[in-house]
């Protein structure tokens, strides 16, 4: 306990004479008038979908990981090329391929923000078909490729040898994989049906878990802001929609399109119309949930280190200094936190997707 | 009149839009405090079902997130147009 106060003690000092001198340098420097910094690309850059994977800047130079486009435009075909052609254009500038005027519009733009246009001959923006492997594409094969490399092996040595001894790395994807199945699975859905559905409730929880993961890790590869897009999130509650509805039981619909109520509530259909928006509403409250909750953490720490910039930009670069000292502090506990969020958001996705399944294929129960 | 004019005259959308995800902000606060509350008196009570009340408490919480992270996407979007 003393050394942690005494740690508070001189990193607090510290802070404080940074400040002194920072107000004493911009003091002098105020002859020139620092840049304005520009927030809101910054922050809606790093938490939203690119074409190209920005790594760095050296010396003006952005050094990026260029992913490839892929489109097919009505007249004149596919098209697929770097996307170093068409994220370096200036203002006003096309690029020219296979015949098709390329650009991307800023983010400001009214009509299709940061997307890819095609410039027809008559001077109109249109959208192309667009299957480019972007940033958030990159990171869903990354997690993808994850999860096969960290669960196949296990499988294939359980299924070479099912009595022996198992290994470290063995225990541990049981561990894992039984915290799922005994914790969440198996007290929601029915037993005769687990094996049925475990499958794909195991495979969207770690699918979140570590794609959130990921998206914390600020380096190249794993910095993509995947489960923060409404896209993908959408998706998945698609899925689970899915696996409640197309699988349901006799015994589930007839209690959704004709209830135990009196007449008057089913013959003009309130309860059954009321009953179909329910099952819609669920699995869209789970797209929210993850999307919100994801994107939220994002953007909060993105905020917390664009702090840094403003206050340089407003005082100067000592005051810049002193503010990334309290920035890095609320950075390192607000994505302390946005760990144990990546954990609850997953298990609070698959929870819900078991109790939907497991209301999905309840036998009545007999009198 | 005059409240009329003024108000066609700026667009109050963004300032708007922060003043009601400060409002969500407050229900969010309020549930929680009230999930937190009845958890520690619940731990207080009968500590060996600890484990289980802390974790009811982070599910509910998770809920009450969802609900008011509704609202926040609900500000950023008209924060943004």
């Amino acid at each position: 306990m003393k050394t942690v106060l005494k740690h508070i003690t001189l990193w607090f000092a510290l802070a404080c004479a940074l400040f002194a001198s920072g107000q004493s340098f911009a003091q002098e420097t105020q002859t020139e008038k620092p840049e304005k910094f520009d927030s809101k690309s910054f922050i809606f850059g790093h938490t939203g979908d690119s074409y190209c994977y920005h790594i760095t800047e050296i010396n003006g130079e952005p050094i990026c990981v260029w992913l490839p486009v892929i489109v097919k435009c009505k007249e004149t075909g596919w098209h697929c090329f770097s996307s170093k052609h068409v994220c370096e254009l200036k203002d006003g500038e096309t690029f020219e391929h296979k015949g098709s005027q390329f650009f991307i519009e800023p983010i400001k733009a009214d009509k299709y923000p940061g997307k890819l246009v095609e410039v027809k001959a008559d001077g109109n923006l249109s959208r192309p078909f667009d299957i480019s492997f972007t940033k958030n594409a990159f990171g869903i094969f990354l997690v993808c490729a994850f999860l096969l490399a960290f669960f196949l092996p296990a499988a294939r040595m359980y299924k070479k040898d099912p009595m022996g001894q198992p290994t470290k790395y063995q225990g541990l994807v049981e561990w894992l994989t039984y915290m799922v199945l005994d914790g969440i699975i198996r007290p929601n859905v029915p037993e005769n049906k687990v094996k049925k559905f475990a499958p794909y409730l195991l495979t969207v929880f770690f699918f979140i878990f570590f794609a959130n993961l990921f998206g914390l890790i600020p380096f190249f590869p794993f910095g993509a802001n995947v489960t923060g897009n409404l896209s993908i999130t959408l998706v998945l509650a698609l899925l689970t929609y899915f696996f409640v509805n197309i699988f349901g039981n006799k015994h589930y619909w007839k209690d959704i399109l004709w209830p135990d109520v009196p007449i008057f509530l089913k013959a003009i259909p309130i309860m059954p119309i009321i009953e179909i928006i329910s099952t819609i509403t669920k699995p869209f409250a789970l797209m929210v949930r993850l999307f919100a909750n994801i994107l939220a953490g994002h953007i909060i720490i993105m905020v917390l280190m664009a702090l840094i910039f403003i206050i340089g930009g407003m005082y100067g670069a000592g005051m810049g200094g002193v503010m990334s000292i309290v920035s890095i502090f609320m950075t390192v506990f607000m994505t302390a936190m946005e760990l144990l969020v990546a954990y609850i958001q997953a298990y609070v996705f698959t929870m819900l997707s078991s109790i939907f399944i497991g209301m999905a294929q309840q036998e009545p129960e007999h009198e | 009149m005059l409240l009329s004019t003024i108000l066609e005259a700026a667009s109050y959308g963004p300032a708007i839009a922060a003043v009601a995800a400060a409002i969500a902000v407050i229900g969010a606060a309020l549930g929680l405090g009230k999930i937190g509350q009845s958890a520690m008196e619940a731990i207080a009570r009968q500590p060996e079902a600890g484990g289980r009340i802390f974790t009811s408490m982070i599910i509910v919480g998770a809920f009450v997130e969802g609900v008011t992270l509704f609202a926040i996407v609900v500000c950023l979007l008209a924060g943004q147009g």
